[in-house]
C-alpha cells in the first residue's frame, strides 16, 4: 500500500547555523491517526512546514500519498490539508469568503466552493458565523475556521499543527470527536500537540522527535507497553507525617499529605496495597500521577542531548 | 475558464478587488482628492498666468502627468502594501500551501494592482473633466501605455513586498523614489525648458517617457519619441516580472 507520508533522511539547516533535522525517517500509512510528538523546539513545526512547503527542505527524500515534493510538490499540495499552529488567515475577511478563496486557489469553481464552505462550516458550528470577519471570532472558533479551511478541497491528508492549543475542554473534546470521524472515513491524520493525553487518546501511532531526530516510533499501545515505571498518588484516610517504608516500593510524601509511589511494569498494584493494609493505611482513591505518555515522552526526551538555538 | 489556473487566478484578483474597493475611503478618496486640489491649484489659479505649454492649454498638458501619476502610484501601492499585510499576518500561506503556481500568484497580485491603478486613473480623468475639455489623439496609444504603465509598477510594488520585511519598508520606495522620480517625470512641465544637461538627465527617469507618451496618446505632444518608450516599458516589464518570478520561485521572504 502507498504511504500516506514516507520521509527519508531529511535534514534542515536554518541560515542562522541551526540544525532543526538530522536526517529523519518517518513512515505514516494510508488512514492512520498519527502524532508527532517533541518538546518545543525539537523539530516539529520544520517537519509539517517542509512537507506543506512552507519551510525550504535542506537534503532528503519527502513523498506525499506517492507523490514526491521535488518533482510532483503540486500534486503533494492537492493531497494535503494543513493547519497551522498560528492564526494565518486575513482577520479582516469574512468566514465564508476566506474558505471560498481557499477553494478558489485549488481551481474549485465559485459555485462548488460555496457548496463546500456551507458543508464544512456546518460540520465544524461555524455557519452562523458565515458573514462574520474573521478576527470577530472566538480562539476556539478561529482554530474550527483553520480546519474547515484545510478540508475544503477534500485533501486525503490533514495536518494538524497543535490543533487545539489554547481551546477549552469543551471544545477540544468536540474537535476531538470531529477528526476521529473525518478519520474514520479514510482521511490520514498527522498531528502535533503539547497535550499528551490528546496523542494517547486519538492516535494510533506516534512518533517521537528530539533535537531533530527521531528518537521513537511505534504503534501508541506498544510505545506505553514499553514503559519501564510509572508514579501514582494515593490519597490516604489519616494525615501522615512521615513516609511508611513501604518495601520495595520507592515512596513519598505530598505537600498535601497524599502518598506518591513508584511501580515497575511488571509489578503487582495488589502487592502495594497489602503493605499499606500491614501500615492500617486505608486509601480512599488512587490515580496515576501523570499521563502515561507524559511520563514516557519525559523519560525519553530527558535522555536526549540538548543544542542551543531555535527554529 | 475551467482551468484550475484561471479559477485560482481569478480567486486572488477578485480578493484584491474586494480589498481595495471595501477600503475605498484610504484607495480611491485620496487620489480624487489630491488631483483635485492639483487641478485647482496648478491648473486654474498657477496655470492661468503660465499660459501654454508645448502650444496647449497649461491645464490640458498636467492633466494626461496627473493621470498617469495616480495610476503609479496606485498601482505601486496597492501591491506593495496587499502582499506585504498578506505575508504580516500570514495569510500568504493560504496561497503557499495551495497547488497555485508562482506565476499565477505574481499575475493575480500584479492586475489586481492594476486594477486599483487604472480605477483611480479613470477616477482622475472623469474629475479633469470638470476643469479642462479632453480629446483623445491616439486611443491605442492612450490605453497600452496606460496599461504597460500599470503593470511595470504593481510588478515593482510586488517586489519591494516580498524584500520588505517591516511596514516602514513598504513607504520607503514610494517616499524617496517614486515620487520624486514622478515630480520629476515631465508631469508640469516640458523637458524641453530644462538646460541641455538637465535635459539629459531626465531622460534617465523611465516616468518621463511614460509620461510623455500616455500624453501624446491624449494631446498629441510629447518630449521624447513615442517608440522609445515602448521599447523601454517592454524591457522594464520583462526584467521586473523576470525578477519577481525568481524571488517567489527562491521562496525570498516567504519560505525559510
Amino acid at each position: 500500500m502507498t504511504l500516506a507520508l514516507d520521509i527519508q533522511q531529511l535534514r534542515k539547516v536554518y541560515d542562522n547555523g541551526f540544525e532543526a533535522l538530522k536526517g529523519i525517517d518517518l513512515r505514516v500509512d494510508q488512514g492512520d491517526f498519527f502524532a508527532l510528538l517533541g518538546p518545543n523546539g525539537a523539530g516539529k513545526s520544520t517537519t509539517l512546514g517542509i512537507v506543506s512547503s512552507l519551510v525550504n527542505k535542506g537534503s532528503g527524500q519527502v513523498r506525499v500519498c506517492g507523490h514526491d515534493l521535488d518533482t510532483q510538490r503540486e500534486a503533494v499540495k492537492r493531497s494535503l490539508g494543513v493547519v497551522p499552529q498560528e492564526f494565518n488567515f486575513n482577520s479582516f475577511e469574512k468566514v465564508d469568503d476566506i474558505l471560498i478563496q481557499q477553494a478558489g486557489y485549488y481551481g474549485i469553481k465559485p459555485k462548488l466552493a460555496t457548496e463546500r464552505a456551507e458543508k464544512y462550516l456546518k460540520q465544524l458550528d461555524l455557519w452562523e458565523k458565515r458573514d462574520v470577519p474573521a478576527r470577530m471570532l472566538s480562539g476556539g472558533m478561529k482554530r474550527r475556521l483553520m480546519i474547515a479551511r484545510a478540508l475544503v478541497h477534500e485533501p486525503q491528508m490533514l495536518i494538524l499543527d497543535e490543533p487545539t492549543a489554547g481551546v477549552d475542554i469543551e471544545i477540544r473534546r468536540s474537535m476531538w470527536q470531529f477528526l476521529r470521524e473525518l478519520n474514520a472515513q479514510g482521511t490520514t491524520i498527522i498531528l502535533t500537540t503539547h497535550y499528551l493525553e490528546e496523542a494517547e487518546s486519538l492516535c494510533r501511532n506516534i512518533a517521537i522527535i528530539d533535537s531533530g531526530e527521531i528518537i521513537a516510533q511505534a504503534p501508541t499501545r506498544q510505545l506505553l507497553q514499553g514503559k519501564q515505571r510509572s508514579t501514582f498518588v494515593a490519597d490516604i484516610n489519616q494525615s501522615l507525617t512521615e513516609v511508611p517504608d513501604l518495601n520495595g516500593f520507592n515512596c513519598r510524601l505530598t505537600d498535601d499529605g497524599s502518598l506518591e509511589f513508584d511501580i515497575a511494569h511488571d509489578d503487582n498494584l495488589n502487592d502495594v496495597f497489602a503493605q499499606f493494609q500491614q501500615h492500617g493505611l486505608v486509601v480512599t482513591s488512587i490515580r496515576p500521577k501523570t499521563n502515561r505518555l507524559e511520563e514516557l515522552f519525559v523519560d525519553l526526551t530527558s535522555k536526549q542531548p540538548k543544542q542551543e538555538g531555535a527554529a | 475558464m475551467n482551468h484550475p489556473y484561471w479559477v485560482a487566478f481569478y480567486t486572488i484578483l477578485s480578493k484584491e478587488i474586494r480589498r481595495f474597493t471595501r477600503i475605498w475611503v484610504q484607495t480611491l478618496l485620496p487620489p480624487a482628492i489630491t488631483m483635485v486640489l492639483y487641478f485647482i491649484i496648478f491648473g486654474n489659479l498657477i496655470g492661468d498666468r503660465i499660459g501654454s505649454m508645448d502650444g496647449v492649454d497649461y491645464m490640458q498638458y498636467i492633466v494626461p502627468g496627473l493621470i498617469m501619476m495616480s495610476v503609479i502610484t496606485n498601482s505601486y501601492g496597492n501591491v506593495s502594501s496587499s502582499f506585504f499585510s498578506n505575508k504580516f499576518q500570514k495569510s500568504i500561506e493560504e496561497l503557499l500551501v495551495s497547488p497555485v503556481p508562482n506565476w499565477v500568484i505574481m499575475l493575480g497580485f500584479v492586475f489586481g494592482g492594476v486594477a486599483r491603478g487604472l480605477a483611480c486613473g479613470i477616477i482622475v480623468m472623469l474629475l479633469s473633466l470638470w476643469f479642462t475639455h479632453l480629446e483623445v489623439h491616439n486611443l491605442f496609444v492612450m490605453l497600452s501605455v496606460i496599461l504597460l504603465t500599470a503593470v511595470v509598477f504593481a510588478t515593482a510594488g510586488l517586489i519591494n513586498a516580498i524584500f520588505a520585511t517591516k511596514f516602514d519598508d513598504v513607504t520607503i520606495v514610494p517616499t524617496f523614489i517614486l515620487t520624486p522620480l514622478t515630480y520629476l517625470g515631465g508631469v508640469f512641465y516640458s523637458v524641453s525648458m530644462l538646460p541641455e544637461v538637465w535635459q539629459w538627465v531626465s531622460k534617465l527617469n523611465p516616468i518621463l517617457y511614460m509620461v510623455n507618451t500616455f500624453r501624446y496618446g491624449i494631446i498629441g505632444v510629447s518630449d521624447i519619441p513615442v517608440l522609445s518608450a515602448y521599447g523601454m516599458l517592454f524591457v522594464f516589464l520583462a526584467a521586473l516580472m523576470g525578477w519577481a518570478l525568481y524571488l517567489l520561485n527562491t521562496g525570498r521572504g516567504l519560505r525559510s
